[in-house]
């Protein structure tokens, strides 16, 4: 039984174009995704594909307009709203995206904290920091007075020094240099070893693929596939959709080849599949109707194509 | 056309020096990478090319002479957050205007939808608000483009667009690039040359 | 657009209006009533404030809906009067507080740090000293009537404002887009007009219409303990006073009606800045 299991998750808002006009945005359309425990699930796609929306989605903090269909299950029970008020900062813990979701009055060593378990929080909050290379000065400072990299390792610790089953990491890594993102990655991968699953927002696809075992690839607000970590590699012909290929061939060292066209906007998406106006291998069939996910060589996509 | 710094050292008030003695230059229609760590003052190098911070020592030359700091600069300069590039109570059309309206053939090449022009910043992703700056800072004057990190919180493809994109009209304008990334796969990918900041700077 | 008309069509059965153009039909609404009030005041003429000494201290009737005072006075007519008063001298209070608000807050974040320092100095100085007392303070040493109200709620009034105008300019100041602007050549001048000019402006207004409110119960307030206005310009504080003396007698009237209308009309204003600030805002176009 995964341990998180998102169901055909739909999440809407309304939003006022020119003045007075009400349109409805569909930020993740039928989105599909489980974690395991002792897993870690990489997220992976361009900004607005509803990556972060689906962290918020899981931890319950998406803002009061957002309209949700579907199901999240956790540990086999739908995860409603009072179980994850409860659940939240115990046994699901989010690794945000930026500061801004510190408490700006105090002190980080404070707050990092009250989220630690165990005998002693204080000598736990102490050794995580040392490794993630925080000197103990920094925990009596306020979240403003933390740059870039620093932040990023504090909102990181906050997650480690935890007893968490499930970790929601959302870009955990950007503007860090490249020894204290790999520390944060080999952190989240120990935390997965320990048992615990661990949801990785990125869309830094190689740094993902260093510790993930199995990578959602998703496109404007859906997931287009489910792969194993290890299907990106050489050419990235043992992927199964046609956008995830174009994203592993984008990337510099696979060609830095470009994909014309761009993702549909929220308001006016296609009826068919998403991902159609641009596919290189589009078919009438595509455009007339959504594929459903299926599984496809042990993975599962949303294509008609994929065999 | 040279765009050269000749031992530029910068330092806060009072504060110690954040690097000493960096010299570098770039030429028209060339691609120069520059790689090193986040904070070792490569960010700061550009503004200071880019006329947003001034040196404490050491001068930014453009064909041997000195930038005037007022009227449109020559060397423009695209950072890495677009979102708070753009004045979000401005429509697109008017911020990408500020510069030169370009032609519907360049919008087209960097892939700016025109519908974009009519809506606000908040409504647009941080793929398309970067191609709005990218376009705004390729005005007719500029010579020299330093892109900071231009793409490091965009996803593969649109990066891999956006450059295919930006090194077209560099080459065909003879526009000098200062390309500055932490990715090394990225600056070997798009640059003529790739410097490191540990050969730069002393400081 | 099919799909588009559908789930409009789902989230908004019927002709319901969306959350914006409420906002903005109820601004317009607020608006109406408070300009009937003034035209109202000009058109009902001087009659129903002659003195009836045979219609005195009538209860609400169809003639008179407010009642009569002690001097047969309609009560309708000069609640309406005052309120037209007490809303022009709001306004002028508001607008001057407003004034200074931007000078001082423009300036702040303009001129460099000593005049910063010294104008925030200012702005918490006035701050901590409680708005009635500097208000009572201030009207006494003008001498009490229209232009001492005015001077009072409009120079205990700025501070509040001008901080956040400060505020705001020192953050636009440092955008990167303020700075961008600059090296596409830009003057200092273009870049604050057409740069700052759009995030100021609405926090003008809308700090304009928030004082409004204040300015009016003030006013009615240092009226009400006889150092405003004078008896013979009634203003809604003139008439609560007034109103105080004949409570015993149980003309309740006297106080009910004006007080009510007092409350609507600073609540009208508090809420048309409050829908105004959300329409003026395009990042409020989430719902």
């Amino acid at each position: 039984m995964p341990l998180l299991e998102v169901n055909n998750l739909s999440v809407a808002f309304a939003r006022y174009a020119g003045g007075f006009q009400r349109r409805m945005e569909q930020a993740i359309v039928g989105l599909d995704l489980s974690v395991e425990a002792g897993e870690i699930v990489a997220v992976i796609g361009s900004s607005g594909s509803g990556k972060s929306l689906l962290a918020h989605a899981v931890l319950g903090i998406l803002p009061g307009h957002a309209q949700v269909t579907g199901t999240i299950q956790y540990d086999g029970e739908p995860l409603n709203e009072r179980r994850i008020a409860a659940l939240r900062g115990n046994e699901i813990v989010l690794v945000p995206q930026s500061v801004s979701f510190l408490d700006p009055l105090q002190r980080v060593g404070a707050q990092v904290r009250t989220t630690a378990r165990g005998t002693d929080p204080t000598a736990t909050v102490r050794s995580v920091f040392k490794r993630l290379r925080l000197a103990e000065a920094v925990g009596r400072l306020f979240p403003f007075q933390l740059s870039g990299g620093m932040a990023r390792r504090v909102l990181v610790s906050t997650a480690a020094v935890s007893a968490a089953r499930l970790i929601v990491a959302d870009e955990p890594t950007p503007g860090m240099q490249a020894e204290d993102v790999n520390e944060t990655l080999s952190m989240l991968r120990e935390m997965a070893d320990k048992g615990s699953g661990v949801l990785l927002i990125t869309h830094d696809i190689e740094a993902a693929l260093r510790v993930a075992d199995k990578v959602a690839v998703f496109y404007a607000g859906t997931t287009v596939e489910l792969a194993k970590a290890a299907d990106f590699a050489g050419d990235g012909s043992n992927l199964r959709h046609p956008y995830s290929r174009a994203l592993w061939q984008a990337l510099p060292r696979n060609g830095f080849k470009p994909l014309p066209g761009t993702q549909p906007s929220q308001d006016e998406l296609p009826s068919g599949c998403l991902f159609a106006p641009r596919c290189p291998f589009a078919t009438e069939a595509c455009s007339a109707e959504r594929p459903a996910i299926r599984e496809v060589r042990g993975g599962w996509t949303r294509c008609f194509h994929a065999s | 056309m040279l765009l050269e710094c000749r031992n530029l050292a910068y330092r806060y008030p009072g504060g110690p020096y954040v690097f000493l003695g960096v010299s570098l230059s770039v030429a028209s229609g060339e691609a120069v990478g520059l790689i090193g760590p986040s904070g070792c003052g490569k960010t700061t190098l550009g503004r200071i090319l880019a006329g947003y911070a001034a040196a404490a020592e050491g001068t930014v030359l453009l064909d041997g002479k000195p930038i005037p700091p007022k009227g449109y600069h020559p060397v423009q300069m695209v950072f890495q957050h677009p979102e708070k590039a753009v004045n979000p109570r401005w429509r697109l059309r008017r911020t990408l205007a500020e510069s030169r309206m370009p032609e519907a053939a360049e919008l087209r090449r960097l892939g700016i939808d025109e519908a974009w022009l009519d809506r606000w910043p908040h409504e647009l992703s941080a793929g398309e608000l970067q191609r709005i700056c990218i376009a705004r800072a390729l005005g007719p004057r500029t010579r020299f483009l330093i892109a900071d990190e231009m793409t490091a919180m965009l996803d593969a493809i649109t990066q891999a667009r956006i450059w295919h994109a930006v090194l077209a009209i560099a080459k065909e304008r003879a526009i000098g690039m200062l390309v500055i990334t932490h990715d090394r796969a990225l600056a070997e990918a798009v640059c003529d040359r790739v410097v490191t900041w540990d050969r730069l700077s002393i400081g | 657009m099919e799909r588009h008309y559908r789930l409009t069509r789902r989230f908004m059965p019927g002709n319901r209006m969306n959350r914006r153009q409420r906002s903005a039909v109820t601004a317009v609404l607020i608006a109406v009533l408070l300009a009937a009030v003034s035209i109202g005041a000009a058109l009902l003429g001087q009659g129903g404030l002659n003195t009836h000494l045979d219609m005195r201290n009538l209860p609400p009737s169809a003639m008179h809906p407010f009642g009569t005072d002690w001097l047969g006075r309609d009560m309708f007519t000069r609640t309406v009067k005052g309120l037209a008063l007490s809303v022009r001298v709001g306004l002028a209070a508001a607008c001057f507080s407003a004034a200074i608000a931007a000078a001082v807050g423009l300036a702040s974040a303009a001129l460099g740090k000593t005049a910063d320092r010294l104008l925030s100095w200012l702005i918490d100085l006035f701050l901590s000293v409680p708005h009635l007392v500097s208000l009572i303070l201030i009207a006494f040493v003008c001498g009490g009537g229209m232009k001492g109200v005015i001077a009072g709620v409009a120079l205990t009034h700025w501070p509040s404002l001008a901080r956040i105008i400060r505020a705001e300019a020192l953050q636009l100041r440092a955008a990167d887009y303020a700075h961008v602007s600059r090296r596409l050549g830009k003057s200092r001048w273009w870049v604050a007009t057409r740069h700052f000019m759009p995030h100021i402006a609405p926090q003008l207004l809308v700090g304009l219409l928030m004082l409004f409110p204040h300015a009016i119960l003030h006013e009615a307030a240092i009226s009400f303990i006889g150092l405003g206005l004078s008896p013979h310009e009634p203003s809604i504080g003139i008439i609560l006073s007034e109103a105080m003396r004949y409570l015993s007698a149980g003309l309740w009237w006297l106080a009910v009606f004006p007080g009510l209308a007092l409350l609507v009309v600073v609540r009208s204003f508090d809420r048309l800045g409050e829908h105004v600030r959300c329409l003026t805002d395009p990042r409020h176009a989430r719902e």
